[in-house]
């Protein structure tokens, strides 16, 4: 799949889906430079997420004992290892401006604000409101990712759910969870 | 003779009415969720891992091997059914084995999978029986250096396995170490990389980890575009496979069997890899290729035994050493550590029942799927039509309760709510999750072998080298680098990897 990057890249910036933030374009210069050097969105974020992460754990790690190869502290394997990742996200740069890409696919935007909160929702409210009054709102929040629940079928299924969930982990498992709880005066 | 009180052993405690009912359970659980596409049998595990706490340890360890090899059979009806694999494993199983259903052959289909996974699944549990003790006394000779090349052998395996760039999966690999080695330092009790936050001081919080990455990832993927699941096929006749078949499918089962238990053994094999070997050798060597891609027998028997030995032989090195040689073992040493069981070549002679109990209870379930599946196939295609929707409300829900049951802590769950928003991220740039959670389970084993056989061998590295074992094991994760690494293999890699 390699081929000479300037010929791919009108269709790299159609592949990739995104167009690039404008900071990257802009420090390329002049237009001509910017033929030769196209990044694929996805192999720059993917890179750049490895040098941060990288970065934040060498940095850390540097603040501790490295020790010597003999008796190593707490540091030294981390720092190696942040070293190694660092290294990997440069790889993937490089390897973007070269590679054909495929396109980023839609992005489940809806997806993330529900599903993502239900969980914390949860966390939130069990032990003030309850297992079960907490699980129902947990259910009913995630049941709108989707674009294809109606309200009515998700009161019906989210009740079912708390309902099956209190009779398996509660009753039959035995999970340690209070019912209701202090918050609506129990 | 020591196999056969072993086996007597195994079967007696498997056999148990307690057992058999969770091995009931798994295996059930296995094809429920094989059978729906969107929900894997490593978000699964991940989900009732901490409630398996509630069970003793050889229950547990059953019914979370069922529904490993469950999920494996359930697959497979998908695949066939509606040309979507209900596995990672399956995928192949739908070239030919939805053409088979196009042609009104579902049920011979569904049965020749059935009969194959059976085969495969009885060898193979032979082989776990017969080869895990003499690696067992290997395992317990070995030194840190032993271990430490071994699970490098892992490590580049899992990363060989993984889809796409090569970079990016040896990227997850360094992360997930990096993320294992967050909370204190076990030498010096130096807190590390916590952000000054309490929680953290133990460590992340390995089932929240898996839940955020692999379950609530996978819904976010699934909600991307949601379109309806057309189940072409509502009725499934003619289960038994006529004399034809069965002469077409015997010598691929057989092969499938021997392909899936060999890359089944090795460290980062398992199912996937398994089946698509399978169906390659199967193509190549048939006087009629041809006919794969249009129904082929061979097409459906062989990667369907393949996938169900590998997923079997999988277990030898996680009950041998300890090491995970995929995300559902990863899952099970887990599962071990839950129950106070520490994972390596001592369980076989500390724990002998409950080693021999699971290596039992493989075969016990193996017999319990094909003699439910073939009957409730009508139960499994009623469940296809079951819209996506209806389900992820639940599937949140039982990872919430699963990961806060761990030690009823809300932290966990923020955490889970973290790593779903991080695993959607990297399965956008093409990251897989499955090497960065082998290298989050190994990351704290591998620092403290390589600390400790740096220490013992008076900080000369060369140690890694000069012990043969070592040497060999490291040989051969440098043989798999470079193999993939070759440009004419990461070309068939990259066709064989394709996703529909």
């Amino acid at each position: 799949m390699r081929r000479p990057a300037n010929t791919l890249i009108s269709r790299l910036w159609v592949g990739s889906g995104r167009a690039l933030p404008a900071f990257f374009i802009a420090s390329n210069g002049r237009g001509e430079h910017m033929r030769n050097l196209s990044f694929s969105s996805r192999d720059l974020i993917c890179g750049a997420l490895f040098i941060f992460i990288g970065l934040f754990f060498a940095i850390q790690a540097y603040g501790l004992e490295l020790g010597t190869a003999l008796r190593m502290g707490p540091g030294y394997f981390p720092f190696v290892l942040a070293g190694i990742l660092i290294l990997l996200g440069i790889i993937v740069i490089v390897q973007g401006t070269q590679l054909q890409h495929e396109p980023m696919g839609p992005i489940a935007w809806r997806g993330m604000l529900f599903i993502l909160p239900a969980p914390i929702l949860f966390g939130l409210t069990v032990r003030g409101l309850g297992f079960v009054p907490s699980l129902f709102l947990t259910g009913l929040v995630a049941a709108f990712a989707s674009t294809k629940m109606r309200p009515g079928t998700a009161l019906l299924l989210v009740g079912g759910l708390t309902l099956f969930s209190v009779i398996v982990f509660s009753y039959a498992l035995g999970l340690p969870f209070r019912r209701f709880g202090p918050w609506l005066g129990q | 003779m020591d196999l056969l009180n072993n086996l007597v052993l195994g079967f007696a405690t498997a056999a148990s009415p307690y057992n058999l009912l969770f091995c009931f359970i798994g295996v059930i659980l296995g094809t429920l969720i094989g059978v729906l596409p969107g929900i894997g049998a490593t978000a699964t595990i991940a989900m009732l891992l901490p409630i398996t706490f509630q069970l003793e340890p050889v229950s547990s360890l059953i019914m979370l091997a069922g529904i490993y090899y469950g999920a494996q059979y359930g697959g497979s009806t998908t695949a066939i059914l509606i040309n979507m694999p209900g596995e990672s494993s399956s995928a192949v199983t739908a070239i030919d084995g939805y053409q088979m259903a196009r042609k009104g052959r579902a049920g011979a289909a569904l049965s020749i999978a059935a009969i194959g996974s059976f085969f495969a699944g009885t060898v193979s549990t032979i082989l776990v029986a017969v080869f895990a003790p003499p690696l067992t006394a290997v395992a317990l000779r070995f030194g840190s250096p032993e271990y430490f090349s071994l699970m490098i052998v892992g490590l580049v395996s899992s990363v060989a396995l993984a889809h796409g760039s090569v970079v990016k999966a040896l990227g997850m690999v360094v992360l997930g170490l990096l993320l294992g080695l967050v909370g204190t330092d076990i030498y010096t009790g130096t807190p590390r990389f916590n952000l000054g936050i309490l929680e953290l001081s133990d460590g992340l919080n390995f089932v929240a980890l898996a839940v955020g990455v692999f379950g609530i990832a996978e819904i976010l993927r699934n909600l991307e575009n949601e379109h309806d699941r057309d189940v072409m096929i509502k009725k499934v006749t003619n289960l038994w496979p006529t004399r034809q078949d069965w002469k077409e499918m015997t010598a691929p089962i057989l092969r499938g069997t021997v392909i899936g238990s060999a890359l089944g053994i090795l460290p980062g094999g398992g199912a996937i890899l398994a089946s698509f070997a399978s169906y390659t050798v199967e193509k190549r060597i048939s006087s009629t290729p041809d006919e794969f891609g249009k129904g082929a027998v061979a097409g459906v028997a062989g990667p369907e035994s393949a996938n169900n030995a590998g997923a079997q032989t999988s277990f030898i090195p996680m009950l041998t050493l300890g090491i995970p040689a995929n995300p559902v073992m990863a899952l099970m040493i887990g599962a071990m550590i839950i129950q106070g069981i520490v994972p390596g070549p001592n369980v076989a002679t500390e724990q002998p029942a409950l080693f021999w109990g699971i290596i039992a209870s493989m075969w016990i379930g193996n017999l319990m799927l094909i003699l439910l599946n073939l009957p409730l196939i009508g139960l499994w295609v009623k469940l296809l039509t079951i819209p996506y929707y209806m389900l992820f409300p639940a599937i949140i829900a039982f990872c919430s309760i699963g990961v806060y049951s761990v030690n009823s802590n809300v932290f966990d769950l923020y955490a889970v709510a973290f790593f779903g928003l991080i695993g959607y991220g990297l399965a956008k740039l093409r990251c897989e999750p499955a090497p960065l959670l082998l290298g989050f389970v190994l990351g704290p084993l591998l620092e403290e072998h390589l600390r400790r056989a740096m220490i013992m061998s008076r900080g000369d590295p060369m140690t890694f080298l000069n012990r043969p074992i070592s040497l060999g094991l490291l040989l051969l994760a440098a043989a798999v680098l470079v193999v993939v690494l070759l440009p004419s293999i990461r070309k068939k890699r990259d066709e064989v990897f394709v996703e529909d």
